[in-house]
């Protein structure tokens, strides 16, 4: 492939930046929340973390290389793989904590969960690449579309993945939203939807159930299924203005807080950087959002402008629940930070979709 | 692939959306920093805190307690480390499980674990079970070992007190407890907490400031299993100072030993001191089980039994003399000159005074009696007389002066005085004057008349040495565990008897026949080791009126009190001893042997340490 130097001079340094510096702060953060303060080092998580970046920034390069314009016809045949994925971890898939989501490829554990949620938006932004109609979709324009998304939503669930049927569903209705869908259509299906909760509920298994009543009330059992927003809290909570200090938080370093270098790294960096440290990884994803909603704004066309408001959507909502739930806002779901999280998925699908954000920002200018 | 020309332009809808969104993004980052803001600043405190008390438990290490050893440095009481096994339920997920392990790797039966966690149902959360108290090391190794798959169990050292002797000397140590809500309070400054342990009684009460020592305590890092990862900040525990006593182990064991299947008190003092050489009183009990924890019911066992094992009989035992108060009224009578020692008076069998008959213990009587026979003969008839001249006022000036009727303020809880009447006592107690009718009563140390074995020796002690009285006391030195001499006590004086010598002369002449002579009442005491001085006494318990009937007879509750009052070497006096057995019949048959038990052990032990130690006391007199 070629890159011509016009193209390269577009190069979107600001985004790029911007991702970097979430992934380093990722790996920083990992390495403390799986640093021992008894062995007085790290296990090979920050490290491997590390590889996955330099794979996630091959990626990247990877998919920003191919012109945007083509990468509509990859759209389909990608979402056929995920569900063919997806469909395979329901049969095969490794089991762990509960819930079965993973693939052992055998030179690394697959999420498919992951790679999903791009799949759902490049084949939504494929869909509805073309002109709205002028008043705008109607709920039954939704079918459709709803169709694309609704097997990868339930596969998630099964697993079961509640944070990721989550994040598919609000990928598909933000989407749906940017795409046209009318306002008033919207506000129906929200209606609908808050009608549907009670009926949801009993589709929830009892530890998804739990979780929900122990948001409501964390006290309910402070040791139980309370513990995890309780020790979060503590943890956010004591880092006070400027954190206690790299590798010096004590609710990660002694275990009190739950999958550290996961859900939770947030917890972690919050508690040894402060309000501070929080304040700039912040702004760093306001930073991507506004950056990336600016690339839409000024995309040359439809396709780009959903693909770019897609991914955008998936970090603005991951960043919303993540940063909810650790500070107890919203009851505990497995959702990870993009790009600080641990895992390899999650790190090579977002440089991905980041990758796909540059891509369209860099060839706004070009025909 | 739709060429470029068909792809759809951005509607300019995307831009007003995308401005839009651009706000309501805003508006959500704003409200996480604003929760961000609530937690970490409005509430960082509050979450520090709970922070800070995740992590950090505070680990008490109470100071070993202070030595105990005998005056020959023989260790009578020691500390020892001790295991407790605890469990934290909350700190498993599963504790039936854990316990079911514990129980397997400690080969115990799983049922008494699970039982102790289904008693400990209502305590408060976090609040430690006590599995095991003393555990032996088998249990040490294993709890240490598999200390990753029990989670919430854990061990705490803890110094266990341990009483060589075991009751030995139990009343004179005493024991420790558990500080009471009263005790905290007032001790507060002193440092102690919750579940301290302080003497309670005896040498163990009145020497805590010296014993106890002080605790240290680890700030100790754990993590979320309640894994100690690491000691952030500790403080040295310190332990307590070692006491030396003046009493001698074995002859201690001697006295507790000689008191076996009786109740009653043997109390023995050197002579040239006042200190405590032994002191034992049974029934007694076992200090070491107030060391592992008294349960309830032994405790109410200990407090309800008839012959109320907690007393200190020879400081606490107020009994009547008997016949060994004639000492006290040779004494007077000579000292007052009320007779010549030489003066005779006739002893028909009794003596009638107003209305009563006053019998004499020999009902044929003793004929015509001096002061040397009625003493070793313990004529009755003889010391009612002699009393009925000298008077009660008389009598009990020189009893007091004697040491009786007040306390003789050895270092221990609880001493009671005894009592001498006198006519102003008798107005205050009763509103009445002192009939002439009770004199004869009080001469032969009954009636009112009450004291302790404790003054009993050291009266004793008194007649031996020539006139001091000596405060009793038992503590030689403090000593901390360096060897600094911390505090030393020696003996005190609390006052020198204005007797005259021939006085003195007299009465020892008559004790010591007591003993050696064929006619005297305490042949029972006499020794081929040693020439042995004293008094026999049998205290009548109930007035037997027309009836001679010999105490054995009587049922044990209403069974005369036996005393045995003696000190030796007769001619160069070194120890004194008082005996009492309650109940115990005549004096003479059922005390004076156990008197000469001791005095002959003292002997031996003084044969085989040699004199050195005790020739030191009369030296380093401190006045009162």
């Amino acid at each position: 492939m070629q890159i011509d130097r016009r193209l390269a001079s577009h190069f979107d340094w600001t985004l790029f930046g911007i991702v970097l510096s979430l992934t380093l702060l990722g790996i920083l953060t990992i390495y403390s929340a799986t640093y021992s303060i008894t062995e007085g080092q790290a296990g090979g998580l920050a490290a491997k973390q590390f590889y996955w970046l330099v794979v996630g920034l091959a990626a990247m390069l990877a998919a920003l290389s191919i012109d945007y314009h083509h990468l509509d016809r990859l759209a389909y045949p990608f979402y056929g793989l995920v569900l063919f994925l997806l469909l395979l971890v329901l049969f095969i898939g490794s089991v762990g904590g509960g819930s079965q989501r993973w693939l052992n490829l055998g030179f690394f554990i697959l999420q498919p969960s992951e790679p999903a949620k791009l799949a759902v938006v490049l084949a939504l932004a494929k869909y509805l690449q073309y002109d709205e109609p002028p008043d705008g979709y109607r709920l039954r324009d939704l079918w459709l579309p709803f169709l694309l998304v609704a097997p990868l939503i339930l596969l998630t669930l099964v697993q079961p993945d509640l944070g990721t049927a989550i994040i598919l569903s609000l990928i598909f209705m933000s989407i749906m939203l940017m795409g046209g869908l009318r306002l008033r259509s919207f506000l129906y299906l929200a209606a609908a939807g808050v009608v549907f909760m009670p009926i949801a509920w009993h589709f929830l298994k009892p530890y998804q159930q739990k979780r929900i009543l122990i948001f409501l009330n964390p006290d309910l059992d402070p040791l139980g299924a309370g513990y995890h927003v309780i020790q979060s809290k503590i943890a956010v909570g004591s880092g006070r203005f400027f954190g206690k200090g790299y590798l010096k938080g004590t609710q990660n370093q002694l275990d009190f807080l739950p999958a550290q270098h996961t859900d939770f790294v947030f917890s972690v960096f919050a508690e040894e950087w402060g309000l501070a440290g929080c304040v700039l990884l912040l702004a760093l994803y306001f930073a991507f959002i506004v950056v990336s909603l600016r690339v839409v704004a000024r995309a040359k066309d439809r396709f780009g402008a959903l693909l770019v408001f897609g991914i955008l959507a998936i970090f603005f909502w991951q960043v919303l629940i993540n940063a909810s739930m650790v500070t107890g806002l919203l009851p505990v779901v497995g959702i990870p930070l993009p790009l600080l999280s641990y895992g390899g998925s999650s790190m090579v699908s977002m440089m991905v979709g980041a990758g796909f954000l540059i891509n369209v920002s860099m060839r706004r200018f070009t025909f | 692939m739709l060429p470029i020309a068909f792809r759809q332009d951005v509607p300019p809808e995307f831009r007003r959306r995308a401005n839009f969104l651009m706000t309501i993004a805003a508006i959500v980052f704003l409200l996480l920093l604003g929760r961000l803001f609530v937690l970490q600043v409005l509430q960082g405190e509050r979450f520090t805190y709970l922070s800070e008390n995740n992590r950090i438990r505070l680990k008490k290490i109470p100071g070993t307690r202070g030595m105990v050893f005998d005056r020959n440095g023989q260790l009578v009481v020691d500390s020892r480390p001790s295991f407790d096994l605890l469990f934290v339920p909350e700190d498993t997920d599963d504790p039936a499980l854990t316990l079911r392990r514990l129980a397997r790797f400690l080969a115990r039966d799983e049922g008494d674990f699970l039982g102790l966690l289904e008693q400990n149902k209502g305590r408060p959360p976090f609040e430690e079970i006590v599995l095991g108290r003393d555990v032996d090391w088998r249990a040490l190794v294993a709890v240490e070992t598999h200390q990753l798959d029990l989670p919430g169990v854990s061990l705490r050292v803890r110094p266990r007190r341990s009483y060589l002797l075991n009751s030995t000397a139990a009343h004179l140590l005493g024991y420790l407890g558990e500080i009471g809500p009263r005790q905290l309070k007032a001790q507060k400054e002193e440092g102690y907490g919750m579940g301290d342990e302080i003497g309670q009684f005896g040498l163990e009460r009145r020497w805590e400031e010296f014993l106890r020592g002080r605790s240290g305590g680890q700030q100790v890092e754990v993590d979320a299993l309640g894994r100690r990862v690491r000691v952030l900040h500790e403080v040295e525990d310190v332990p307590g100072h070692s006491v030396y006593l003046t009493v001698d182990r074995e002859l201690q064991e001697t006295a507790h030993e000689a008191l076996k299947g009786k109740d009653g008190a043997i109390v023995a003092l050197d002579v040239r001191s006042g200190a405590i050489l032994a002191m034992a009183s049974t029934p007694a009990f076992d200090p070491n089980v107030f060391a592992r924890g008294i349960t309830a019911e032994e405790w109410r066992a200990l407090g309800q039994a008839r012959a109320h094992p907690l007393n200190n009989r020879a400081i606490q035992g107020q009994y009547p003399p008997g016949s060994t108060f004639k000492i006290v009224l040779a004494i007077a009578a000579l000292e007052e000159n009320i007779i010549e020692p030489e003066t005779t008076l006739f002893c028909g069998g009794s003596l009638v005074v107003g209305n009563r008959v006053f019998r004499d213990w020999k009902k044929a009587g003793h004929g015509a009696v001096d002061l040397h026979k009625g003493i070793v003969q313990s004529c009755d008839v003889y010391f009612y007389q002699l009393g009925q001249r000298t008077g009660i006022d008389r009598i009990a000036k020189h009893a007091r002066a004697l040491g009786l009727g007040e306390k003789t303020g050895v270092p221990l809880d609880d001493e009671k005085p005894g009592l001498i009447p006198d006519t102003e006592w008798k107005k205050r107690r009763f509103g009445q004057p002192w009939f002439p009718g009770e004199t004869p009563s009080a001469a032969i140390g009954q009636g009112y008349i009450t004291v302790t074995p404790l003054q009993m020796a050291n009266l004793m002690a008194v007649v031996a040495n020539g006139g001091t009285l000596y405060r009793p006391w038992f503590v030689r030195k403090v000593e901390s565990l360096d060897g600094a001499v911390i505090r030393e006590y020696g003996p005190e004086r609390i006052r020198t008897l204005d007797v005259k010598e021939s006085t003195w002369k007299h009465v020892r002449n008559a004790l010591l026949e007591v003993v050696s002579s064929p006619s005297g009442t305490g042949g029972r005491a006499r020794s081929s080791l040693v020439q042995i001085a004293g008094k026999t006494g049998t205290a009548q318990v109930a007035e037997m009126r027309g009836a001679y009937v010999k105490s054995e007879q009587l049922s044990y509750l209403i069974r005369d009190h036996a005393w045995f009052v003696a000190y030796a070497p007769a001619d160069n006096p070194e120890i004194a001893v008082a005996v009492l057995v309650e109940h115990g019949g005549h004096g003479g048959a059922a005390a004076a042997p156990l008197a000469k038990l001791v005095i002959e052990k003292y002997v031996s032990l003084k044969d085989r340490h040699g004199d050195a130690r005790q020739a030191r006391g009369p030296g380093a007199i401190r006045a009162n």
